[in-house]
């Protein structure tokens, strides 16, 4: 190695303060900003502040997987795209004919609950934002979204792709989010069967695509195939949305806990983009509110349903 | 001084690359042996200029780790201060060893760092304890070699 005289390759000791005191300087900040992480106003900012210096750092790193997506779709035969469209054309027929009569009974429910008008939707406000292709931690799922506090994101909102619970907001930053999903070993969401109404607590498994169910007894009466939903507990989710299918059941002693392993049916794998949902508090169906959430503002632009069918150029 | 000028900018080259070497999404079975780059620069600088490269750079990488990886503010800053600091402490040592044994060094002080994090992991309520996590510290250990191969090109360069 060249020996130089400049001043960062000259020796370390004997100017400035010491190593050890700079490092017992530098340990004890970090162990304040640990302290305070959850509850402190200032490490918030510091965070936020973070955040914002960090977005534009992952949008380089996901823009060129997300220019070859472009591409991609760009170069789409009509032939392609035609057949694309007669499929979602066919898929939005099916969604109408099962959500045909939901006015209907929607309106016989609230009848029945001796209300008097018809019941304020469910879904008060909702946007779909990008994922931004970037690794957090391999052995958490996480996932960065490209909506943040500026677009009106909240800490705790549901995040659902169209087949079902994706997870909940975690973080916020300014221009962008951060997703905890159901598979993440850190997500717990409160499901019950929709068969017979067995209400459980769904944990991530923190592999891809498998959640667990590990407060069952071993004579529940669950199945491979069943159907989880939200069970509307817990504050986040309303009720009755689809988070997993029972992939297997377990039963090794009669003491022990059932083994169930269950697939999210959010195709998390393929998503490219993401919806977070804002439900309205004064629905029963809606999530029991949340001591830590305060009372959703007034929303800034009214929900406008996109169209799903593009008009799309032959 | 240019010449002091010149070091800094590119240690924060190297370190913006290292940052992006971590950070790209990459299959699954590859995102779990990834090893760190953005500690592996660090760490380089730490030991061959330690002036340079010191415990700042080391905290203010750790606080950007903790920025994108969504971790308890200030888990990787200390973690990475402690490496900073170890490194800067047996600087002498280290960079005399040929590059396979600094290796050994380098895989030392990666499980020194992965053993805080898991330690504040644990204490902070995000337990992660899958024998998964200590993977990339036997990668980075591996690759240290070809780190400091291509650092030291920049290093002499100069």
């Amino acid at each position: 190695m060249p020996v130089s005289a400049s001043d960062v390759d000259r020796p370390l000791y004997g100017r400035g303060p010491s190593p050890g005191l700079r490092f017992t300087l530098y340990a004890l900040v970090s162990i304040v900003m640990m302290y305070y992480d959850r509850h402190g106003q200032i490490v918030h900012r510091i965070r936020y502040a973070l955040q914002a210096m960090a977005y534009p750092v992952q949008m380089a790193i996901s823009s060129p997987a997300q220019a070859y997506r472009a591409l991609t779709a760009g170069l789409q035969t009509s032939r392609a795209l035609r057949a694309e469209n007669a499929e979602l054309r066919a898929e939005l027929r099916a969604a109408q004919l099962a959500t045909m009569r939901q006015a209907a009974l929607e309106q016989e429910n609230a009848q029945l609950r001796a209300l008097r008008g018809s019941l304020p939707p469910l879904i008060h406000h909702w946007q779909l934002a990008q994922i931004i292709d970037v690794e957090t931690d391999p052995l958490r799922q996480r996932l960065v979204i490209d909506r943040g506090a500026r677009a009106g994101v909240l800490v705790n909102q549901a995040v659902v792709d169209s087949h079902g619970i994706l997870g909940q907001v975690e973080r916020v930053g300014p221009f962008s989010a951060e997703v905890i999903l159901v598979t993440d070993p850190e997500g717990a969401i409160p499901v019950q069967v929709l068969r017979n109404g067995l209400r459980t607590i769904a944990v991530g498994s923190g592999t891809d695509g498998e959640i667990v169910l590990p407060y069952l007894a071993s004579n529940a009466d669950i199945k491979s195939g069943d159907l989880l939903v939200t069970s509307g507990l817990g504050g986040v989710f309303p009720a009755g949305f689809p988070v997993g299918r029972v992939m297997g059941v377990r039963r090794d002693s009669s003491q022990l806990p059932a083994q169930v392993r269950a697939q999210p049916v959010a195709d998390i794998e393929r998503d490219r983009e993401v919806a977070l949902v804002q439900f309205s508090a004064d629905n029963p169906a809606a999530p029991a509110p949340h001591p830590a959430i305060a009372p959703p503002p007034a929303p800034k632009a009214k929900p406008k349903p996109k169209a799903p069918v593009d008009a799309v150029d032959g | 001084m240019a010449s002091s000028a010149h070091p800094r900018l590119m240690i924060l080259g190297t370190a913006l690359a290292g940052l992006v070497l971590t950070l790209l999404p990459l299959p699954h079975w590859l995102a779990v042996a990834w090893p760190t780059f953005l500690v592996l620069v660090v760490l380089y600088w730490s030991t061959m200029m330690p002036r340079a490269g010191g415990m700042t750079l080391g905290f203010a990488a750790g606080l950007a780790l903790d920025a994108f990886q969504g971790s308890v503010l200030g888990e990787h800053a200390l973690a990475l201060a402690l490496v900073t600091y170890l490194a800067i402490r047996l600087h002498l040592l280290v960079r005399a060893k040929p590059l396979f044994e600094q290796s050994l060094f380098v895989f030392a002080a990666l499980m020194a760092y992965e053993f805080l994090l898991w330690v504040i992991d644990g204490w902070s309520g995000h337990a992660l304890s899958t024998p998964l996590r200590w993977l990339p510290t036997v990668t980075g250990g591996l690759l240290w070699p070809l780190v400091a191969g291509i650092l030291g090109r920049f290093h002499q360069a100069r």
